[in-house]
């Protein structure tokens, strides 16, 4: 489920959401949205399996609220730990894969094609390594599936520096360190958010879709997969919503200190055209 | 292009990276032979070290949870169950019967998301209004509503289609409009001048322009789609994808761990396949300035 | 495909920003003879890019009139009657030099075999018939401002509008091309609005050049240049083009009084 190039255009995310007034068509969408949704569902007698009205799923999603915030949290906590600890080995090894060029060319292209390979389909095996019950194996899958987005982002990131930028520093007389700390890092870092964010939301999709194949039954995932297969799917659609919301909520948190640390570091990112 | 923006897939850069040469490409072929044969051997030193010492962190490490390397390729030229075809048979038909799904998926996923992206593009107001929730869908675990859509369509690998779609269809749709916005200013001034009809414009100037962006998302698609055809099968009791392999081979995991891995292997290869399939079609497709960065 | 030359009329034109607050462009009457070589001058903030943009229709008057080839701007524009080239040649990294040119012939619908002859006569008219099948960076900055100008002249145009054209390259370079310019002009009777930098250019090039004052943007004097035709780099070491020079150089001094205290 490599998803997301870069969530949002950065010259639109700047200006939309600045104001209040902006949100409106968006807030228009949504009322028209899930007006509609409940209407249709009566109008054309769609089968409430199908599709619940937004007023049960609402009345269920309160209802239910301390089961499925549990289950939510507890997953959450899943794709937390995976998301450090994948983003955090990647953005090391970038580090040293930038440091030592020769490796890093050598390197870069498989974990561009690494990047390419569904880990999904290694869930089953994560779940016979670390007990198919236990929080590990999920974050195990979530760990895998950010680590390879951000090590190839972030290295890209280091990478792609401009010459003269470098030729200046040359001329200071500055070491590698320095290089880094000044030029590069803070080159880097537009990239490297741009793909925390994604990892963000592939953190929490594996590991939920991770769960798919196993897990406890505090895990919101297998409170999905059950409530579908009882046909209780107001519950599945509350559960769904729970992990919509937790997964954006994540996505804004990285989004918000991008916005902070983009800030400080300088935007140079300012003449984006529209 | 001075300033390199982090528009950039998960798969790497948005421009065309130095020529590719023969010896060149040769060299690179050895180096990944190199470093896979690298990982073999790690692979079989640390089972080496874990079965001696009786490892149990982070995994315990035995025939079970680390098969040899050769076992596994060995299982893929023996009969998966007992008179049946060859390992390796079973697993490229489901792989070829996945491929088609996320094809297909890959094909609607990608045209919605360029159609989509163009739409946007022409209207502040729809972008104000959309993108919030275009970037929400992919938040929601599509896995859950694949039952649902499943009996919707009342077809199978169609739903697996559509499943493949819904992840293919958001990187293209992001790097579409951004791409149709990249055009230089004075690029549209010029075509300003020639009293261009806005269809003109759109063709001639802002696709051409976003193609590397397009690109690069279709790069990241490729696996998307190849992902969501093998999770849309899961819920849909689909048999004959590579999800359903997965499934199977996962439930008798315990006696026949190699038959998981050879899976695992066919799957991972899928993937990368579909990608440079993306990556062959760009070169041919996409012709830019060399890139200039340190 | 006229070869008359446009005539440009510019009557009480006016022009501001940003709800009135910014003045880049007041009062300007100016007539433009068919045929003619005019160089706009003037320090930055003068509005001479504007101008010429209002010229074009690329950008609306706020006031005055603006007759290009006895048409309005708008007009003219739509009738492709005018050729632009911008400071930077602006050329589609996906185009082969060949089809950059053509590009204006594509978008008004012209059959290929057609294009073809054309791009070939273009390119051979600015020396480059063997880069056809080049890309634009695997070309040098004055050698892509020649397929600027190629491209500029596809429709033989009666108006040529040039921004700054050789702002971007060497002296060198930009003397060459100053020559082949005016070589092209001569040969296609256009009537040329050039805006420059470059005193020395200003006057080599032109029949008349005219100097703007900034804030807001008004003509301040109108040169005439009796250099004889055709020029040459001899015409650059007549004792009068240093006349010339000088007095253009006087009038932009006269334009912004506190360099005059710096001088």
């Amino acid at each position: 489920m490599s998803t997301v190039v870069q969530p949002l255009p950065p010259g639109l995310g700047r200006r939309v959401g600045r104001n209040v007034r902006d949100w409106i068509p968006a807030a228009l969408v949504l009322v028209l949205g899930i007006g509609s949704w409940q209407v249709l569902v009566d109008v054309l007698s769609i089968e409430r399996f199908l599709l619940p009205k937004p007023s049960d799923i609402a009345r269920t999603f309160w209802g239910e609220r301390d089961v499925l915030w549990s289950a939510g949290f507890y997953t959450f906590r899943e794709a937390l730990g995976g998301f450090v600890i994948g983003s955090g080995a990647a953005m090391l090894f970038a580090l040293l894969l930038a440091r030592f060029r020769r490796l890093g060319s050598a390197l870069m292209p498989l974990a561009i094609a690494a990047n390419a390979i569904p880990i999904i389909a290694f869930a089953p095996i994560f779940n016979a390594w670390f007990d198919v019950l236990s929080p590990t194996s999920k974050i195990a899958v979530a760990a895998v599936l950010c680590f390879f987005p951000v090590l190839v982002n972030t290295l890209r990131g280091l990478t792609s520096v401009q010459p003269r930028a470098i030729e200046l520093m040359r001329s200071y007389a500055a070491g590698e360190l320095q290089v880094f700390r000044k030029v590069r890092i803070p080159a880097a870092l537009p990239f490297v958010f741009s793909a925390l964010k994604v990892a963000s939301v592939l953190a929490m999709i594996g590991a939920i879709v991770g769960e798919y194949f196993g897990g406890s039954q505090e895990a919101l995932g297998i409170q999905i997969r059950n409530s579908a297969a009882l046909f209780q799917f107001e519950t599945a659609w509350a559960a769904i919503m729970v992990a919509s919301i937790l997964g954006i909520a994540f996505y804004a948190s990285i989004a918000a200190v991008e916005r902070m640390a983009l800030k400080w570091q300088g935007n140079s990112r300012e003449g984006v055209r529209q | 292009m001075a300033h390199a923006e982090p528009a950039v897939a998960l798969s790497g850069a948005v421009f065309a990276d130095r020529r590719q040469t023969w010896p060149g490409a040769l060299g690179r072929a050895g180096v990944t032979l190199l470093v896979l044969a690298a990982l073999w051997g790690l692979w079989e030193a640390y089972r080496w070290m874990g079965v001696r010492t009786q490892l149990t962190w982070p995994f315990p490490v035995d025939d079970v949870t680390m098969p040899h390397i050769h076992t596994i390729l060995q299982a893929l030229f023996e009969p998966s169950r007992v008179n049946g075809p060859l390992l390796i048979s079973v697993l490229l038909d489901s792989a070829w019967f996945t491929a088609k799904e996320a094809l297909l998926g890959f094909t609607l996923g990608a045209t919605f998301g360029f159609a989509l992206g163009i739409a946007l593009a022409h209207s502040r107001l729809l972008q104000r209004g959309f993108l919030p929730y275009i970037v929400a869908s992919q938040t929601v675990p599509i896995l859950a509503i694949a039952p649902m859509v499943v009996v919707w369509l009342k077809s199978g690998w169609l739903s697996v289609a559509v499943i493949a779609a819904y992840l293919t269809f958001f990187p293209v749709t992001i790097n579409t409009l951004r791409g149709l916005l990249s055009a230089d200013p004075r690029a549209l001034e010029l075509m300003r001048s020639y009293a261009a009809s806005g269809w003109a414009v759109l063709w001639k100037l802002r696709v051409p322009a976003a193609l590397p962006y397009i690109f690069s998302a279709l790069r990241v698609s490729a696996t998307a789609s190849v992902v969501g055809a093998i999770i849309g099968e899961l819920p849909s009791s689909i048999q004959d994808g590579l999800g359903g392999a997965i499934l199977n081979f996962a439930q008798y995991y315990s006696i026949q761990p190699a038959n998981l891995w050879a899976t695992n292997l066919v799957a991972a290869a899928l993937g990368i396949v579909f990608f440079l399939a993306v990556v062959l079609a760009e070169k041919l497709v996409v012709r830019r300035s060399p890139e200039n960065v340190a | 495909m006229s070869e008359r030359a446009a005539a440009v009329s510019l009557a009480g034109v006016s022009k501001t920003f940003a709800k009135g607050q910014v003045r880049a462009l007041e009062d300007i009457d100016l007539d433009i003879r068919p045929g003619e070589f005019v160089s706009l001058i003037g320090p930055s903030g003068c509005g001479k890019s504007t101008l010429l943009r209002v010229i074009g229709d690329l950008v609306g008057a706020s006031s005055g009139q603006v007759t290009v080839n006895g048409k309005s701007a708008a007009r003219a524009r739509a009738d492709h009657d005018y050729g632009i080239v911008f400071q930077d040649a602006v050329l589609y990294d996906w185009r082969t030099v060949a089809k950059n040119v053509a590009l204006p012939l594509e978008l008004a619908g012209w059959n290929r075999r057609r294009r073809g002859e054309r791009v070939a006569e273009m390119l051979e008219l600015v020396e480059l018939s063997g880069f056809g099948d080049h890309h634009p960076w695997q070309l040098s900055g004055g050698m892509q401002q020649r397929v600027a100008i190629a491209r500029a002249l596809a429709f033989s145009p009666a108006l040529l509008l040039m921004d700054e054209p050789f702002g971007a390259l060497d002296e060198m370079t930009r003397e060459r091309l100053n020559i082949e310019l005016l070589r092209i002009w001569e040969g296609s009777e256009s009537t040329v609005v050039f805006v420059t930098h470059s005193i020395a250019e200003a006057v080599f090039l032109s029949t008349r050049v005219v100097v703007m004052s900034p804030r807001p943007g008004r003509i301040a004097a109108v040169i005439e240049v009796d250099l004889p035709q055709p020029r040459t780099n001899e015409t650059r070491e007549e004792p009068r083009f240093f006349e010339l020079v000088t007095e253009v150089r006087e009038r932009l001094r006269a334009t912004e009084p506190a360099a005059e205290l710096l001088a």
